[in-house]
């Protein structure tokens, strides 16, 4: 392995990792926040219930973030100091701001997790509306500086060097909208459908029981929103795509040659080499449809990208045939779910819905993943689109797979020591010592 | 420089970002040190005033390390990349700890009651609170000595270990380590709710503080001989002579409180002798943040991303210090 994919595969890792716990943490203090603020109009014990355990899955898996999220913050300089010497004062701002988000967030979630008997009911509810607020924002100063790296802005290149710098327009860069809005909404539908999922599935065992009935709601209210209004949003985001990073469209699609009233491939194996999909669905004028809103919309094809520019066409066709494909499955069972709580009925009544929405648990998270790569992989060669590549910012250190096998054998190992405690968890039925344990910290 | 230099202000700020991890980061460290060292009839009772302590503020004092980072890469890019590079394999490891360290308490905080399990979490925790500050002093000590250089392609050992392979930078990690351990057993003196765990913090914060002593005059030897930068900086140049002056006295200060069993005075005192000592070094290397070939000016990022940088810190200034307040306020207030 050479130390650039060694590097990248680390990144990626790295990446795929945190955003798990970073999506976690922007949507479980919502719900969090909606069932304290239920119990506190209602003073039904359920709501207190749904709030204690909440707030003791999000502390290990905030935690979890918490320092994943460091690595990546030194993981830019250990990886890719060619990326932080050109990006760091342009694109540095956001992640400055996203400190002090991250600041706020992780002060207010102390405050909340270990709060319960210290601070007054209203004083607890407002510190988790704050670790809402500020998880959302931090995401949102994240995504920005991913954008930049997409569609960069706020800068000219002078023989190969960025000058004339105005940090406040790479903020502003024409993918931060689109792209903040996906993500955001990302975080909330896949946090919203693993909570409801779960309770859904405990629900098709239990049926009648009200603390599961009270979670499946209040995950669906913030679930499926999200998830109905993400198709619009990857509209938004696709179109910014197609004008902005034709390659990364033409890969998305894998559209080979430039066309006028180009198909929409739906699936399919795209072969680099002779440049054509087998086994694909075309639908005709689909394309062109989806990324201009013209049905007879040229569409830029890889063949206007030199071949040393193209990403590698199968991983970002396939994955973001899985993000459309699974988007879109969240959205119809979001609408079900949504139809059925509008005309005043039950969700636990329904059997099948329970099990729909119990399968689309993991489904947001796969959806995220598969977004990523699609925005990561696509991107390439490029760390800094059309500015810098990949190859040219990885750091000179020699022997970069042994970091890369030491992080994986230790993301692995956190990955399952997390998942089993969430499992026993969940599964254990609640106890009443559990909430007291997180009320008062001092461990018996 | 101007006092109201943009780039003077920022580096300032990374001190300043510096001093406030040290300050309480490290003494969550240390407490997981003494986690490690917890002994005698009240061991258990040490490792849950410890988990008591540190259990609402360590990931809010954890964010002073992003901090710095951010500010070191937006505002002096070629300071981060530059230690980024030489430093890779000990900061591997640093974010080796951290993870193991937060991850562990959390996990034996939140992972259910059975005793064996809670032992193996609390042994990661405190070993990976152990590891992470040596090698944090072994980074620090290597820039200090001016060692931090680019690669010059004669080998990996040359370029990616020697730099901070030295005796010099091992003895910043020890001196690392014994401050953060002071300083946690002196904030957990004042946290212990009765005399007699107060008694075991206020031994161990004793017997850290000579630790200290000991590690800062080896230390101090050691950069006679081999980091002649620190040694001219910390004690031939003319501005140092306060400093020390003062780190000397607020050290004495320390103990003595420690001693008499005044132990706010403890406190007070030691936040000075660290902050001091991080002061110290920084104004011995002034104006390198990399000595001997990086000064503010020349790593300086352009004007308008520090002047954008300065605003961006005074906003979040005044989000963040009330905030802190608060959470201090809620937790470390003395119990009613």
């Amino acid at each position: 392995m050479t130390d650039l994919l060694a590097a990248r595969a680390q990144m990626a890792l790295s990446l795929g990792f945190h955003i798990l716990f970073a999506v976690v943490g922007i949507g479980m203090p919502l719900l969090m926040v909606i069932a304290e603020r239920r119990w506190l109009s209602t003073q039904d014990p359920i709501d207190l219930e749904l709030a204690k355990r909440w707030c003791k899955g999000t502390a290990i898996l905030f935690a979890v973030g918490a320092v994943s999220g460091t690595v990546l913050s030194f993981e830019l300089g250990l990886l890719w100091p060619g990326f932080m010497e050109v990006a760091g004062p342009i694109i540095g701002m956001p992640f400055s701001l996203e400190g002090f988000a991250f600041f706020t967030e992780a002060i207010f979630l102390g405050i909340y997790l270990y709060g319960w008997d210290r601070i007054s009911p209203r004083a607890h509810l407002w510190a988790g509306i704050l670790v809402a607020v500020s998880g959302a924002i931090s995401g949102v100063f994240v995504v920005i500086a991913n954008a930049w790296m997409n569609t960069p802005a706020g800068f000219d290149l002078v023989d190969g060097l960025p000058a004339n710098i105005d940090p406040v327009r790479a903020i502003f860069n024409p993918a931060a909208l689109q792209q903040t809005l996906h993500m955001t909404l990302a975080a909330y539908a896949a946090t919203g459908f693993a909570v409801a999922g779960i309770h859904a599935l405990l629900l098709l065992r239990d049926p009648l029981n009200a603390f599961h009935r009270r979670a499946l709601i209040i995950g669906v209210l913030v679930g499926a929103p999200a998830a109905l209004l993400q198709p619009l949003s990857g509209d938004l985001s696709a179109r910014n795509v197609a004008e902005y990073q034709p390659a990364k469209l033409a890969a998305m699609e894998a559209l080979f040659t430039t066309q006028t009233g180009a198909p929409l491939v739906i699936g399919g194996l795209p072969d680099m080499e002779t440049g054509t999909v087998r086994f694909g669905l075309e639908i005709p004028y689909g394309l062109s449809l989806l990324a201009h809103h013209d049905p007879r919309a040229t569409v830029q094809g890889l063949d206007s990208i030199p071949r040393a520019d193209w990403p590698h066409v199968p991983t970002v066709h396939l994955a973001f045939q899985i993000m459309v494909g699974v988007g879109t499955l969240l959205a119809l069972v979001a609408l079900w779910s949504l139809a059925v709580l509008l005309r005043g009925q039950e969700l636990a009544a329904r059997p099948l819905l329970l099990k729909a929405i119990a399968g689309c648990a993991p489904l947001g998270f796969l959806a995220i993943e598969a977004g990523w790569t699609v925005t990561e992989v696509g991107r390439q060669p490029w760390i800094i689109h059309g500015v810098l590549r990949t190859s040219q910012a990885v750091t000179p250190m020699p022997g970069l797979v042994f970091t890369l096998l030491g992080f994986t054998l230790l993301y692995l190992f956190l990955g399952c020591v997390v998942a089993w405690l969430l499992y026993a968890q969940i599964l254990r039925s609640p106890r009443h010592q559990e909430w007291q344990r997180v009320s008062s910290p001092r461990r018996a | 420089m101007s006092i109201t230099n943009p780039a003077l202000l920022l580096a300032g700020a990374v001190v300043v970002a510096l001093n406030a991890y040290v300050v309480l980061a490290g003494a969550d460290f240390g407490g997981g040190v003494w986690d490690l060292f917890a002994t005698g009839p009240r061991r258990d009772r040490q490792r849950d005033l410890i988990a008591h302590a540190i259990g609402p503020v360590w990931e809010a004092n954890h964010v002073w390390l992003i901090l710095v980072v951010v500010l070191l890469f937006t505002c002096f890019p070629p300071v981060f990349i530059r230690i980024a590079i030489a430093l890779h394999i000990p900061i591997a490891l640093v974010l080796l700890g951290i993870v193991l360290r937060g991850s562990a308490f959390t996990f034996r905080s939140y992972g259910g009651d059975d005793a064996p399990t809670q032992r193996r979490w609390g042994r990661v925790f405190a070993i990976a609170s152990l590891v992470t500050p040596l090698l944090l002093g072994v980074a620090v000590g290597t820039i200090a000595a001016g060692r931090v250089r680019l690669p010059v392609g004669t080998g990996f050992i040359e370029d990616f270990v020697a730099p901070w392979l030295s005796l010099f930078s091992a003895s910043v990690g020890v001196l690392t380590l014994a401050l953060f351990a002071f300083l946690a057993a002196v904030y957990l003196t004042l946290e212990a709710g009765d005399p007699s765990l107060q008694e075991d913090f206020r031994r161990r914060a004793l017997g850290a503080g000579v630790a200290v002593f000991v590690a800062a005059m080896v230390t101090l030897g050691l950069a006679w001989r081999e980091a002649p930068l620190v040694w001219h900086g910390l004690v031939t140049a003319p501005r140092a002579v306060p400093v020390h002056l003062l780190t000397g006295a607020s050290a004495t200060l320390a103990l003595w409180a420690l001693w008499t069993r005044k132990y706010r005075l403890a406190r007070s005192a030691a936040v000075a002798q660290i902050t001091l000592i991080l002061w110290g070094w920084a104004l011995a290397q002034f104006p390198w943040l990399i000595p001997p070939s990086l000064g503010i000016a020349e790593a300086a990022a352009p004007a308008v991303t520090l002047k954008l940088t300065l605003g961006a810190l005074a906003v979040g200034a005044a989000v963040l210090f009330p905030s802190l307040y608060y959470l201090f306020k809620v937790f470390k207030s003395p119990p009613r």
